[in-house]
């Protein structure tokens, strides 16, 4: 609606006199009419303010004590829970290729019991369906859970509880998480910029993009005007590239550290570096022999990986409603060392399973830049790299083929964005991930929220 | 007084002994000013935004998380003006003085009687604040109401400076009053007079000066201005006497620039804080500013 709130009586008066066709006085008998209507008001109005002065002056000293009478309760009034819903799609054109994965990178297990594909469905798609509910458990916790809603199953995301009132900077966290390592890692995919994960996100926690824990965080930010947080986690350790071995002890570690602060009004930062180390047993992996047949590798032994991340944002004057900058990059190295266990089919090079040992340095990063040129439209452009690097499979060298190619992959996004609720986005992207394949890539997505207004990291 | 007393208790026994010297984290300039006008030399204020950002659009950034780390009071303004930021920034500093719902958390617009409270709270109406249009901080009178409000918060806080506070906001609260006389008596000719807005960041300043509002470039609170609500407006305003159309400093110039040139109505520039530094100067100067530049219209 154009008038949200009616305008006073005197404007639609004359708004009604100026709309209607039927009235046909001269301009001179206008102008004298809104001259005298004018001056009417302007002595009522005289009147008036003298009057709302007088009572302002007298009321003034009260409110003191109207706001003591008046109840307390500071703080977001909503729903309890908040419940936010988001719905995620796509439309999707890209090469049909028949298992689809990154070159040179071992990538989680398929899930045998169903096709659990988000990486490569083409045509028309729906995404997880993300449902989040939040509250302040009481004086002491905050609680969230996050369930990803698709077909058949309900995954959970996130369930955590997390303290309020430890202070001194200290925020301990329970349950499953999303851990806070990298600088992406802990963003769900509908806050990504892109309409998928970076390539060295997908090679390193699988198309999930993100690595998530069942354990413990603590985080002390320290009491400095540089911003200053370290955190530790403890967990299960269950997921990609660790594996779910029923042990008593911790499954996966981590570490991070982040800086950040701003540099005068218009710039502001994170850097950031972490450490994750996981356990797996018997990790299960396909691979492709020398002869081109599929064998199944089995990998025991310790996952470390280093992320170093860095965001840099640029808004004129801080405001960043109409025209901002993002540069963000982000690197991993990660190193796997133990045994593997390679099996096949007859005919294969592993018919009888050889054991061997594991030992892989990899690497990769991505670098993106997103626009926001007006305040409803981002331009983004993105670039991944990765470095299969070495992998050394002992005697297994003679049985598995080493791929040796570069992935990598380039993407460029546009997206509009009507309101803070609702996003869509175009992406175009070269995929060169797979050996001797160039995929080029479409992709027309929604992400639409409904529900409470969560507040963003940053 | 006897809520300065309960609140002291309340206090002492959830914060120990008290320490001299407060911590305010304020999350707009009005209210730091006022943290800075009742707490003189005894407080330290951080500002966390300025009138050139748009207040709904604030980053969750990690030099204000390290600054609320080590707040002993955020003076927020509340109605969910913050929402988008805040509650990140809470929930990521690990300080438990400031947690809503503890006396370190403070919220303006809950001291305040809200105007344009939503009937219907549904997205398809814009941006909707469901607790009432949140930009108090336009009528002066207001910061009355809140600043006592505050001054008893920061003495319960801190009993050792509560007779100070209490000194520096009488004498404040004088000097402020005559300053609403004389706005008052500045703008009476303003009284019934109609004003464009960009986004719906007015209500209280006409609802105190008797403006009136002739209409939004926003289509919907929130919503960017588009060509055909803009042709719209300017149709509708055609033959109504408009004095400005009034934006932000923050929102984009363009559409307000097309609506003046196609209907021969000023553009003002009219902050929805306090833009030059967030003290009592710069509170007064912003009142100054806005009445001074509506009068300009005016001839």
């Amino acid at each position: 609606m154009v008038f949200k709130r009616l305008p006073s009586a005197p404007v639609a008066l004359a708004l009604a006199l100026a709309a209607s066709p039927a009235f046909s006085a001269s301009d001179a008998e206008l102008d004298e009419l809104r001259a005298q209507v004018r001056a009417l008001r302007d002595s009522y109005e005289a009147r008036l303010a003298e009057l709302e002065s007088r009572l302002a002056r007298q009321t003034a000293p009260a409110p003191a004590a109207a706001a003591a009478a008046a109840p307390v309760a500071d703080g977001p009034r909503g729903f309890n829970p908040e419940v936010s819903l988001t719905l995620q799609g796509q439309y999707r054109r890209m090469k049909d290729i028949d298992e689809r994965h990154i070159s040179g990178f071992v990538g989680p297990a398929e899930h045998d019991d169903h096709d659990h594909d988000h990486g490569g469905e083409r045509g028309f798609s729906l995404d997880h369906t993300e449902l989040v509910l939040a509250a302040n458990i009481d004086s002491h916790y905050r609680g969230l859970v996050n369930f990803g809603i698709a077909d058949g199953e309900v995954e959970v995301e996130e369930a955590w509880f997390q303290t309020t009132g430890l202070g001194h900077g200290l925020t301990l966290r329970g349950g499953r998480f999303l851990s806070s390592i990298g600088y992406l890692n802990a963003q769900h995919a509908h806050a990504w910029d892109f309409a998928d994960a970076p390539l060295m996100y997908t090679a390193l926690f699988g198309e999930h993009g993100n690595y998530g824990n069942d354990g413990l965080q603590l985080k002390w930010v320290l009491p400095t005007d540089l911003f200053a947080e370290v955190g530790v986690e403890i967990g299960r350790g269950a997921k990609f590239p660790g594996t779910d071995r029923d042990v008593n002890g911790i499954g996966s570690s981590a570490i991070f550290a982040h800086l950040g602060g701003d540099v005068g009004t218009s710039h502001s930062w994170r850097a950031g570096l972490s450490y994750l180390n996981a356990r797996a047993a018997d990790r299960h992996a396909h691979f492709e022999d020398v002869g081109d047949e599929e064998v199944t590798g089995e990998f025991t032994g310790r996952s470390r990986l280093w992320i170093a991340d860095a965001v840099w944002k640029w808004a004129p004057d801080g405001n960043s409603g109409v025209r901002a900058l993002t540069l963000q990059a982000e690197f991993f190295q990660r190193r796997e060392d133990g045994d593997l266990s390679c099996e096949g089919e007859a005919g294969s090079a592993c018919a009888v399973a050889v054991d061997s040992d594991y030992r892989t340095r990899q690497r990769g990063w991505y670098a993106q830049a997103v626009y926001k040129f007006h305040p409803q439209w981002r331009v983004g452009l993105r670039h991944d790299r990765l470095d299969p690097g070495t992998r050394d499979y002992g005697d297994n060298n003679a049985n598995i083929a080493r791929e040796d190619h570069t992935p990598k992959r380039n993407s460029v996004m546009v997206d509009w964005s009507p309101s803070e609720f609702s996003r869509l986005r175009l992406q175009l992207a070269r995929d060169q991930s797979m050996a001797g394949e160039t995929d080029n890539q479409l992709w027309l997505q929604y992400v639409m929220s409904l529900g409470a207004h969560g507040a963003h990291s940053f | 007084m006897i809520r300065t007393l309960l609140l002291s208790l309340l206090c002492l026994g959830l914060a120990g002994p008290a320490r001299a010297g407060l911590n305010v984290f304020a999350t707009l300039p009005e209210w730091g000013a006022l943290a800075r006008v009742i707490g003189g030399d005894a407080v330290t204020v951080f500002v966390a935004t300025h009138a050139r950002q748009d207040p709904h659009h604030i980053e969750a950034r990690p030099s204000l998380i390290a600054r609320a780390r080590q707040a002993d009071l955020v003076v927020a303004n509340g109605a969910e003006l913050e929402i988008g930021w805040l509650p990140a920034v809470l929930s990521a500093a690990g300080n438990r003085a400031i947690q809503p719902g503890l006396p370190g958390y403070f919220e303006a617009a809950t001291q305040v009687a809200l105007l344009e409270v939503p009937v219907r709270v549904d997205r398809a109406d814009g941006d909707v604040h469901p607790a009432g249009n949140p930009h108090i901080g336009l009528d002066p009178r207001l910061l009355l109401t809140v600043g006592a409000a505050l001054q008893a918060r920061m003495a319960a806080l801190d009993p050792a400076q509560a007779a100070v506070y209490d000194a520096n906001w009488s004498a404040f609260r004088t000097r402020w009053q005559a300053a609403i006389d004389r706005w008052q008596a500045r703008a009476a000719p303003l009284r019934g007079q109609a004003i464009v807005v960009h986004h719906t960041a007015y209500p209280y300043f006409t609802h105190w000066l008797g403006l009136t509002r002739a209409g939004t470039l926003e289509p919907k609170p929130g919503v960017a201005p588009g060509s055909a609500h803009l042709a719209a407006l300017r149709d509708a305003l055609a033959g109504q006497r408009v004095l400005a159309i009034v934006r932000p400093p923050y929102a984009p110039e363009g559409p307000g620039q097309w609506l003046a040139e196609h209907s021969n109505i000023p553009l003002l520039r009219l902050p929805v804080s306090v833009e030059q530094s967030a003290d009592e100067a710069g509170l007064t100067a912003w009142f100054d500013g806005m009445i001074d530049a509506l009068l300009a219209t005016q001839g």
